[in-house]
C-alpha cells in the first residue's frame, strides 16, 4: 500500500533521513517514536506524497512517488487520511463542514452522505459540537475533529502525526481508542508520537510494530515497547 | 475558444462548494470591483474616441479627396475674362465632374468669420474662387496646372492634398491611439486582479495547504478563486460601462460649430459595441486571475 525503499531525504544540504525502508501492509498498525526532530514528520510527509525522496523509491499505492503529478497525489491522498498536531482547520467553517471537507473537494454529493456524517460526528463524540467553529473547541475535540476528516472518506490508511501533543492523558487514550477501533475495521495505521506510555497503554489493546528514528535511519524498537 | 468554454463552464453553473471553501476575500474584493469599473469607464471613453476619430478620418478622407479649388488672381478688368478662359479649361479636362466659380455673396460668407458680414468684396483685391468637384476616377493634378499655367496665368489650383493628409494622418493616429489606450486599459486591469488575485492566494495559503492535505485537486482550488475574480471583474466592468455611456450621453451633442470634441460618442449601432467590454473584462479576470492561481498553486506541495 505505502512503501518505502532506501529512501534518503536531506533538505538545505543536511540529510534527515537515510537508508530508510518502511511497508505499511493493509490493516497493520504502526507507531513511529523518536526525540523531537528526528525526522518524524518528515516520514509521515513522505509517506502521504508530500515531499519526494532524495534518495530511493516511495510507492503509493504502487505508483512511484517520481512519476505522480499533482492530481495523482491529490488522488492519493484521498485514500490515506492524516491527522496533525495542530489540526490545521479552516475557520471560517464549523466543525461538520471541516469535517465533510474531503466529501466537498471531491466532488461527492453532501446530501447523499449526510447520515454518514451524522454517524461519524456521533462516533468521534462531537454531536453537541457539530456547529462550533474549530477555535471554540478544546485540545481533544479538535484532535477527534480532525480524526472524524482524516475517516470520511473511508481512507485505506491514516497517518497521524503527534495526535495526542496537545491534550491530556484522558483525551489520549480515547482517541487512541478511536484508532485502534479504525484498525480493527481494516484500516492501516502510522502513529509519529514520542509518548512511550501512550504506546505501552495502546500496545495492550492492539498489536502494533514500533519503530524508531535514530541516527537518521529507521529501526525497530526495543524489547521495551 | 476553449478558453471562452473554460470561463463560461466556470462561471454559469457555479460551483457552491468550490465558493464556500475559500473565505471571503476582504480588500481584494473591493479593488477587482474598483478597478474593472474605473477601466472599464476608460474603456468606454477610449472606444468613443477611436469611433469618432475613425469617422473624422473618414469623412476628412472622403470629403476633401473629390474637390478642389482653382484661385485665381488678376488685375480688375482681366478677372471675367480669366475666370471664364479657366471655366473652360476645366470643363475640357477629363476627371473634372463640375466647376463653379463662387458668387459674391458665397465668397463674402466664406470670409464672414474673419471680417465680419458686409464685406464690399468690390472693393477688396479678393481672388476670385472656383469650386472643382472631381469625378470617381480624379483628374491628372499635374497636368491641370500646367494647362492652367499656360492658358490662365493668375490660376492657381489646390488640390487640397497639402493640408488634407496632415489631416487625416492626425485623425488615424488618434483612432490608433484610442486602441492601444484600450489595450493598454486591458492589461493594467489584468496586472491589477493578478495582483488582487495573488494577494488573495497569499492570504488563503493556509486554506490552500488544508485543501491540498484532504485532497482537493488545483482545479478544485484555482476554480474557487478563478470564478470570484471573473464575477467580480464583469460586475465592476458593468458598473463601470453603464456609467461611461451615461457620461457619454451627457456629452454635448454632435455639431459643426463645436468641431470633434462635441461629436466624441457613438452613432447608430456603435452603441452596442460598450456591452462588449463587461465580458471582455470578465475574460481578462479570469485568464488573469487562472494564470496567478496556477502559479501559486504549482509552488505548494
Amino acid at each position: 500500500m505505502i512503501e518505502l525503499e532506501g529512501v534518503g531525504y536531506s533538505y538545505g544540504g543536511g540529510e534527515l533521513l537515510s537508508d530508510v525502508s518502511l511497508s505499511l501492509a493493509p490493516g497493520s498498525f504502526h507507531f513511529l517514536t523518536g526525540p523531537s526532530g528526528s525526522g518524524k514528520t518528515t516520514l509521515l510527509k513522505l509517506c502521504y506524497g508530500a515531499l519526494v525522496p532524495t534518495a530511493g523509491q516511495v510507492r503509493l499505492f504502487g505508483q512511484d512517488r517520481r512519476g505522480m503529478d499533482r492530481d495523482d497525489i491529490a488522488m492519493a491522498r484521498r485514500r490515506i487520511g492524516v491527522v496533525h498536531q495542530d489540526c490545521q482547520f479552516l475557520d471560517h467553517l464549523d466543525v461538520a463542514e471541516n469535517i465533510a471537507l474531503p466529501l466537498s473537494v471531491s466532488a461527492r454529493d453532501l446530501l447523499a452522505e449526510e447520515a454518514n456524517l451524522r454517524e461519524l460526528i456521533g462516533w468521534v463524540g462531537l454531536r453537541a459540537r457539530a456547529h462550533a467553529r474549530p477555535p471554540e473547541l478544546s485540545g481533544g475535540e479538535r484532535q477527534r475533529a480532525a480524526l472524524a476528516r482524516a475517516v470520511i472518506m473511508s481512507p485505506d490508511a491514516v497517518l497521524a502525526d503527534e495526535p495526542t501533543g496537545n491534550i491530556d492523558w484522558e483525551m489520549s487514550e480515547r482517541l487512541m481508542r478511536l484508532l485502534i477501533e479504525l484498525n480493527r475495521m481494516g484500516k492501516t495505521i502510522l502513529i509519529a508520537t514520542h509518548d512511550l506510555a501512550l504506546i505501552r497503554a495502546a500496545k495492550t489493546h492492539v498489536q502494533a510494530r514500533v519503530l524508531r528514528i535514530a541516527g537518521r535511519r529507521l529501526q525497530l524498537a526495543g524489547a521495551d515497547l | 475558444m476553449t478558453v471562452l468554454s473554460g470561463l463560461l463552464s466556470q462561471l454559469l453553473p457555479g460551483d457552491t462548494q468550490a465558493d464556500r471553501v475559500v473565505p471571503p476575500s476582504g480588500f481584494t474584493a473591493t479593488l477587482t470591483l474598483f478597478t474593472a469599473a474605473a477601466m472599464a469607464f476608460l474603456a468606454v471613453f477610449a472606444l468613443a474616441l477611436s469611433l469618432a476619430t475613425g469617422r473624422l478620418a473618414d469623412s476628412w478622407s472622403n470629403e476633401l479627396a473629390r474637390t478642389a479649388t482653382v484661385r485665381i488672381s488678376a488685375p480688375e478688368g482681366q478677372m471675367a475674362a480669366q475666370t471664364e478662359a479657366a471655366l473652360r479649361v476645366l470643363e475640357t479636362t477629363t476627371g473634372v465632374a463640375r466647376a463653379r466659380a463662387l458668387d459674391d455673396a458665397e465668397q463674402a460668407a466664406l470670409l464672414e468669420p474673419w471680417f465680419g458680414p458686409d464685406l464690399p468684396l468690390d472693393q477688396l483685391p479678393i481672388p476670385r474662387l472656383i469650386e472643382v468637384t472631381e469625378t470617381e476616377e480624379g483628374f491628372d493634378t499635374q497636368g491641370l496646372r500646367l494647362r492652367l499655367a499656360a492658358e490662365v496665368p493668375g490660376a492657381v489650383l489646390d488640390d487640397h492634398t497639402r493640408w488634407r493628409k496632415p489631416l487625416v494622418q492626425a485623425a488615424s493616429r488618434l483612432r490608433l491611439l484610442g486602441w492601444l489606450s484600450l489595450a493598454l486599459i486591458g492589461a493594467a486591469m489584468a496586472a491589477m486582479i493578478t495582483l488582487a488575485a495573488q494577494a488573495a492566494l497569499a492570504a488563503n495559503a493556509q486554506v490552500i495547504t488544508v485543501l491540498r492535505l484532504v485532497g482537493a485537486q488545483d482545479d478544485f482550488i484555482a476554480r474557487a478563486f478563478v470564478r470570484r475574480f471573473a464575477v467580480r471583474g464583469l460586475g465592476g466592468a458593468a458598473i463601470g460601462t453603464v456609467l461611461g455611456c451615461l457620461a457619454i450621453l451627457a456629452l454635448p451633442s454632435a455639431r459643426i460649430e463645436g468641431g470633434f470634441l462635441t461629436g466624441l460618442g457613438f452613432q447608430g449601432w456603435h452603441w452596442l459595441l460598450p456591452l462588449l467590454i463587461p465580458p471582455l473584462a470578465g475574460l481578462v479576470a479570469f485568464a488573469a486571475t487562472r494564470a496567478a492561481a496556477r502559479r501559486r498553486l504549482e509552488k505548494m506541495p
